[in-house]
């Protein structure tokens, strides 16, 4: 079959390699239809986790059909299309068990602080990626679900992380009727964070980045004001006079270890990996929020240490809730809220790129040319 | 400043109040839908339900082939269900391997072992690569630079001065290497023509 290769840092290819088999008696193997970058996949492009392989195929947004089954798999059929969360989950262990479902115990022998993740190196467990023609899919009867009917591929495929992980920070950001949200990035992410936010009773939304086609998307698609930091000086300044001194009631950091915004935390993070990533947006949103608010964080982090000004969080009784999105959790409401138009996943879609024209994905949507928002990837001839 | 000027943070309320329900249901498709705090699909935190997760075992059987494969030391064993891709191999899994063996995650020196074991993987891969019928270059899906608007998608934009490092990141331990090579290519001729003159 051809899968993206990761071949060392801002170096990917495609190649041929085995179609996977059947590893364990709940496995499946799923023909990918539709997959997605995701910003996180720009993490592992870059050489920012450890652990990344030669050889690794990344993507854990996709769905497709179901090819093969495990002798013990009850609730999928060959035939089936399917969108498969981006969290590998057993189902059974404690975390499981209690619905933290992106925290599985049972599938990643490489790390215990963080679930299993397909395509996201083997600090995630070491499975290979949906950005192929074929993927394993571990635990079929607990991850994936049969696309509706009414579902367009486009949105399901969003919904297997980007749209979840959107919805689900804002659900972290605890958000109480009339609070002022602000949310840090417009990628995909944010901008779903930003539809949210009004769901959960937001009395105002105004969405940071400094790529103009994403804030005019953060206006039209999720009717929020915008602030390009570019035209500040002073970023947490600048929120602060914009609600009367007192901050936001909830930031949302949707941006994570590539922040732009500060040069130094830029090249010691996301250029020369010496942290985690940059936390140019963390520090932003814990000095953005205000005192006893909450900063919600779905933008991924490393697990090297990163330079977070935890004192100021310590010092305004700031609460910090964070996690990769327990993604199926979500699904039932989510669900709901795309089929009445209230969330429009597809709307972010920007580019759709053949697989073997992937490294001019991950180029363009790295460096943000052409007004990438979203890049999906179609597996199949060129 | 007049007592009615002075902003939020120092009085009780918010001086501008939110704009009403209806306000907001008229302008925002699905306004407060999710508005109670206690119905939205991830509270509580920990939501006891092992039934409705769709497994039907208490723990899985255990996939084969876990004997020998890299665990972090802060699991009990290798779990039961785990990725086979890429396996360790050469000196880079040697490295990682002991990252594995000798650190928790807890420790610095973890992580650092396992960069290293990307950076030797890599560096070998290209080397190798090479001599194939399909060199690596140091950066790859370049070609959109030209197709996709690389000067005007940056024009205004900040990160441009971000963006002109990366040339740097990207080929300088290409540079790094190729000089290397070569200065101790040269120091070996050298030393043998020495030796047979």
């Amino acid at each position: 079959m051809r899968a993206m290769v990761y071949r060392g840092p801002y170096s990917v290819r495609v190649e041929d390699k085995p179609i996977p088999a059947i590893e364990h008696p709940n496995d499946a193997i799923v023909r990918v239809t539709l997959a997605a970058i995701c910003g996180s996949d720009l993490h592992l492009y870059h050489g920012l986790l450890p652990d990344t392989r030669v050889g690794h195929t990344f993507g854990h947004e996709f769905v497709g059909v179901v090819e093969a089954v495990g002798p013990s798999v009850e609730r999928l059929s060959v035939g089936d299309r399917v969108m498969v969360p981006f969290n590998i989950s057993c189902g059974s262990c404690w975390f499981c068990a209690r619905g933290l479902l992106s925290n599985c115990h049972n599938v990643n022998p490489n790390a215990t602080a963080v679930g299993g993740i397909y395509g996201y190196s083997h600090t995630t467990g070491g499975y290979d990626g949906g950005q192929a023609e074929y993927v394993r899919v571990p635990f079929a009867d607990v991850g994936p679900v049969p696309i509706p009917d009414w579902m367009h591929d486009e949105d399901a495929v969003l919904l297997t992380d980007a749209a979840a992980t959107g919805y689900f920070g804002a659900q972290l950001g605890e958000i109480a009727e009339g609070d002022t949200v602000v949310v840090l990035g417009a990628g995909p992410v944010g901008l779903i964070a930003a539809q949210s936010s009004w769901l959960m009773g937001a009395g105002r939304v105004l969405v940071v980045d400094h790529i103009a086609e994403r804030l005019a998307k953060a206006a039209t698609m999720a009717h929020a004001e915008t602030l390009d930091h570019d035209t500040v000086d002073d970023v947490v300044l600048e929120l602060k006079r914009q609600t009367d001194f007192l901050g936001a009631d909830v930031v949302i950091d949707a941006v994570g270890a590539e922040a732009d915004g500060n040069l130094t935390q830029q090249l010691a993070g996301a250029k020369l990996k010496l942290q985690g990533g940059s936390a140019t947006a963390l520090n932003w949103a814990i000095d953005g929020v205000r005192k006893g608010g909450t900063v919600s964080v779905v933008g991924a982090y490393g697990p090297i240490p990163n330079a977070v000004k935890f004192g100021d969080a310590l010092n305004k009784g700031l609460t910090l809730r964070m996690n990769q999105t327990p993604v199926k959790r979500q699904w039932p409401r989510m669900f709901e809220h795309v089929r009445n138009g209230h969330l429009t996943p597809r709307a972010m879609v920007t580019h759709r790129f053949p697989l073997e024209e992937i490294p001019e994905a991950y180029h363009v949507f790295s460096a943000k040319l052409d007004g990438c928002i979203k890049p999906l990837v179609v597996p199949g001839p060129a | 400043m007049t007592d009615d000027q002075i902003p939020s943070a120092y009085v009780r309320d918010k001086r501008t109040p939110a704009p009403s329900r209806e306000e907001l249901r008229a302008r925002i498709p699905g306004w407060g839908v999710d508005l109670d705090p206690a119905d939205r699909p991830s509270s509580p935190k920990l939501q006891y339900a092992p039934d409705s997760t769709g497994a039907h075992w208490d723990f899985p059987e255990r996939q084969p082939g876990w004997e020998g494969r890299e665990r972090s030391v802060e699991h009990a064993f290798v779990t039961p269900v785990f990725g086979t891709a890429q396996p360790l191999h050469g000196v880079s899994g040697a490295i990682r391997g002991y990252a594995y063996r000798r650190f928790s995650e807890a420790r610095l020196a973890h992580w650092l072992l396992l960069v290293v074991g990307d950076r030797v993987d890599a560096g070998g891969a290209h080397l190798r690569s090479l001599v194939s019928r399909r060199p690596d270059v140091p950066a790859t899906g370049l070609r959109s630079e030209v197709t996709a608007g690389g000067l005007s998608s940056r024009s205004g934009r900040s990160d441009r001065r971000h963006h002109v490092v990366d040339p740097l990141v990207a080929a300088g331990p290409w540079a790094a290497v190729a000089g290397a090579v070569t200065l101790g290519g040269r120091v070996l001729w050298r030393e043998l023509s020495r030796r047979h003159r």
